[in-house]
């Protein structure tokens, strides 16, 4: 196109998006706002909360867990295992159809799996584990192991980070480095791409193809029956906006009431508060282990002992009913749950924090903390932070950015004299980090590790131990030995679990609990 | 007249050129990382990297910006690092509300703000001026945020007579679209309400003092004809002046209106864009703006020439 074509064509489609009118809104359309707006639309290239969200929309899963966390077919008919729980045999469900009307094959869930396993970080750890990925016939398909593993259904039912979502074999065939522009799913709704306007609003319409299971709708599992023709995701900057907009039945339901605005939501008439997210969200800290002061395993733990983590909490959020302090590493109120050490990490205790800095030589170095001002599940807590610290007597610098500032700083592994970082807080949802092989936060393999580059030998070992385990009772007892040397090296500090309220409308019923937001099931009275 | 518009409008080109290569140097200068967001909180360093090189980040600065300048001359803005929709057509359909919020603003700031100056110049030295102007301060002293929730509190909330949020374009009806944009109008428009009432009264109050005034009341004129015929007419200039720089400051107003409004105009767009650090994006939007700041001048410059016959250019 000529420059004097394009240059017209702009003021043609501004003068279109004042006059052209939306498509008339039905009935039985669903307006919520999310807690942040989608950004990229493929669930596999980003790990953002809000692209899974949107996968759950558009895409089914193999497998599914529950409200009690019980792992269920979902896409499968059944599973079976052989050859000594070498061999796992996958057989589809009947009636299952693309948002094209296409059948979904075997050959579908292959490709979709390899492209997942490149980049998921439970993908990556099955990878090597596997033998042989083959289609068996239209429905069936096998996956054979170098040794016994059942580490490949929890891999496959995990509902966040990313989860497997089940694409059209010329859509996986994408690179998994590049972000896929096809957006044929075989979920319960079909994203309208001709009305997807990016950072204002995205559509979901029913698939009337899709063939719920027969077994009520429990978590992410069972059948998934949609009983809303439309589902509108309005973006929304601004929460005191949205939550205005909801008691003004302007739209229905809105992910994340901030903590502040509690009062005002519980005191709206016609608006339900609830925690429909069961899990929660585990805050923690990682120390810089590259360099001084936390280059050195006594500092760190002087460190630990400074801080109190019920002050974050009370600090950050108030209401101690959206709030738990625990020391499990891999969340609090989650299988693994171990609460060894924790009379490290939840007191304050900054008289032991003055005799470990004795006894370490602590020379006055400075620690960097990163303050991400714009989340507001974790903004405040460096500041109380801090101030533990200074009681301490750690020299602290506090340096406030916004996520993303904080994001390209943290991965600065320098000094902090040419612009890294000592400490950081985090939060990941409980599903995330519920176990070794899963969770970033314990990843402890020197510069190839996660933020704060540890070098602990011996939790990475017992990390690959864990997923090479083919039991519970051995499990439980890997997962507890890295409890131990994470928090005693000061591989992370976990602050404790963090509860997110939702809102939404008294017309609504059967908003579920699950581990995403999800929208079947929901209906809404007019 | 018309050589003189052709000359401004090929003066348009070195300045676009001068913010070309700002806003491109100022964003890679900025900390931050589009390619982070991207990938996630929980990307490793590899996957980080890749992200980088498929956004084309990874190549030297100067490479990326003569890229983007070759793309820019055949009129491409470039893709979106986040949506992967082209910058053009997300800049076209966030204009159009953006555009309407900001026509609604001036023409409702013209109608209540001039006369208001008139009034308050008519009115000199009496309680009405004092009250006009008070209510002048007022509103240029309230931040346009706080007038917005205010508003919605008030009217949207408690009384419901306006919808809290949202946009609805011209073609859902002249009422739906006036509706959802009363609020946010005024909103915007106090603060220009406030300057343009004021320099219109202390304008006509200059001019009310010249000596062809004195003529003119001499030839037995009536005085409403003095005022509006002859003073206001010549005190337009700098009224203009101000309906022009307001104008062109309206882009800032609009970013914190359509926050609070959710209205999905451009305004928003920047802040998402500058937070998720799109470069194609930012760099699109701000050169549509400050194109669309060098056309508000164009056009004051010219308004002048109707305005004050002895302008010429």
């Amino acid at each position: 196109m000529s420059i004097p074509l394009r240059i017209p064509m702009i003021g043609i489609a501004a003068l279109t998006s004042i006059v052209i009118a939306v498509p008339a809104v039905s009935a039985t359309t669903l307006s919520v706002v999310m807690e942040s707006r989608l950004s990229v639309l493929d669930p596999v290239v980003s790990t953002s909360h809000q692209s899974r969200n949107h996968g759950y929309m558009i895409y089914d899963t193999l497998l599914a867990i529950d409200a009690n966390g019980t792992i269920q077919p979902q896409m499968l008919e059944n599973w079976s295992v052989s050859d000594e729980g070498k061999t796992y045999t996958f057989k589809l469900r009947d009636g299952l159809l693309w948002h094209d009307g296409q059948p979904v094959t075997a050959e579908d869930c292959v490709a979709s799996i390899e492209r997942w396993a490149q980049v998921d970080r439970m993908g990556r750890a099955l990878t090597p584990m596997i033998a042989e990925i083959t289609p068996v016939d239209e429905k069936t398909f096998s996956i054979k192991l170098n040794a016994p593993a059942d580490m490949i259904l929890t891999a496959f039912a995990k509902p966040s980070g990313i989860p497997l979502f089940i694409m059209p074999a010329r859509v996986a065939a994408t690179p998994a480095k590049d972000p896929i522009t096809d957006y044929t799913g075989s979920g319960p709704f079909k994203f309208i791409a001709s009305e997807f306007e990016p950072g204002a609003k995205v559509v979901y319409e029913k698939f009337d193809g899709y063939l719920p299971r027969a077994e009520p709708a429990s978590g992410l599992a069972g059948g998934k029956v949609v009983k809303v023709d439309r589902v509108e995701r309005i973006e929304m900057s601004d929460q005191l906006t949205a939550v205005n907009a909801l008691s003004g039945g302007e739209i229905d339901y809105v992910e994340t009431i901030p903590y502040d605005l509690l009062p005002m939501v519980e005191s709206t008439p016609g608006v339900t508060l609830a925690t429909v997210e069961p899990f929660g969200y585990q805050v923690s800290y990682r120390f810089n282990h590259l360099h001084p002061p936390f280059d050195n395993k006594l500092v760190r733990q002087a460190a630990v002992y400074a801080i109190g983590t019920d002050d974050l909490f009370k600090a950050q959020i108030g209401n101690p009913d959206y709030y738990i302090t625990c020391a499990a590493v891999f969340g609090c109120g989650m299988p693994l749950e171990s609460e060894s050490l924790a009379d490290m990490v939840i007191p304050a205790n900054p008289g032991k924090a003055k005799e470990l800095l004795k006894e370490a030589g602590y020379d006055g170095s400075r620690v960097v903390i990163l303050q991400t001002t714009d989340v507001p599940t974790i903004s405040q807590m460096p500041v109380v932070m801090a101030q533990q610290l200074r009681e301490a007597g750690f020299k602290v610098d506090v340096q406030a950015m916004d996520f993303m500032t904080m994001l390209s700083r943290r991965s600065n592994q320098g000094p902090t004299s040419q612009g890294g970082w000592s400490i950081f807080v985090t939060a990941w949802h409980n599903t995330e980090i519920s176990d070794p092989v899963r969770s970033a936060t314990v990843t402890a393999n020197g510069k190839d590790a996660w933020a704060g580059w540890p070098d602990i030998p011996a939790v990475t070992d017992a990390i690959e131990a864990y997923a090479a385990a083919v039991d519970d009772e051995s499990r439980t007892e890997i997962a507890e030995r890295i409890q131990v040397s994470a928090i005693d090296e000061g591989v992370i500090a976990p602050v404790g679990t963090l509860m997110k309220p939702s809102a939404f409308s008294t017309r609504l019923t059967g908003v579920l609990d699950a581990a995403t937001p999800i929208f079947w099931n929901v209906s809404k009275e007019e | 007249m018309l050589g003189y518009i052709f000359r401004r409008i090929l003066a348009t080109i070195p300045v676009m050129g001068v913010v070309a290569l700002i806003v491109f140097f100022l964003l890679r200068l900025s900390t931050g990382d589009p390619a982070a967001i991207m990938a996630g909180d929980a990307a490793t360093a590899e996957q980080l990297e890749d992200m980088r090189r498929q956004m084309g980040l990874d190549q030297p600065i100067i490479v990326q910006f003569v890229v983007w300048l070759g793309h820019l001359l055949t009129g491409d803005f470039g893709i979106s690092l986040h949506s992967k929709v082209p910058v053009m057509d997300m800049i076209a359909s966030r204009l159009g509300p953006s555009l309407a919020l900001a026509t609604l603003t001036i023409i409702l700031s013209i109608i209540v703000a001039v006369p208001l100056g008139v009034l308050a110049a008519w009115s000199h030295r009496t309680l009405m001026d004092q009250l006009v102007m008070g209510i002048g301060v007022l509103s240029f002293s309230v931040p346009i945020f706080v007038m917005g929730y205010a508003l919605i509190f008030l009217l949207s909330v408690k009384l419901g007579l306006f919808p809290v949020q949202g946009y609805k374009p011209l073609a859902s009806g002249i009422g739906p679209f006036l509706h959802n944009l009363v609020l946010p109008t005024i909103a915007l428009s106090s603060i220009y309400i406030a300057q343009i009432a004021r320099i219109t009264r202390s304008s006509l109050l200059d001019v009310m003092g010249e000596d062809f005034i004195r003529t003119a009341r001499a030839k037995g004129l009536k005085e409403s004809t003095v005022f509006l015929r002859h003073g206001l007419r010549n005190a337009a200039v700098p009224i203009v002046t101000v309906i022009g720089i307001g104008a062109a400051f309206l882009i800032g107003g609009v970013v914190v209106t359509e926050s609070v409004f959710n209205i999905p105009g451009l305004g928003r767009m920047v802040v998402e864009a500058v937070l998720a650090r799109d470069y194609p994006l930012i760099q699109g939007l701000i050169l549509v703006l400050s194109l669309a700041y060098v056309l508000i001048n164009l056009i004051v410059d010219l308004l002048y020439t109707v305005l004050d016959p002895r302008i010429r250019y």
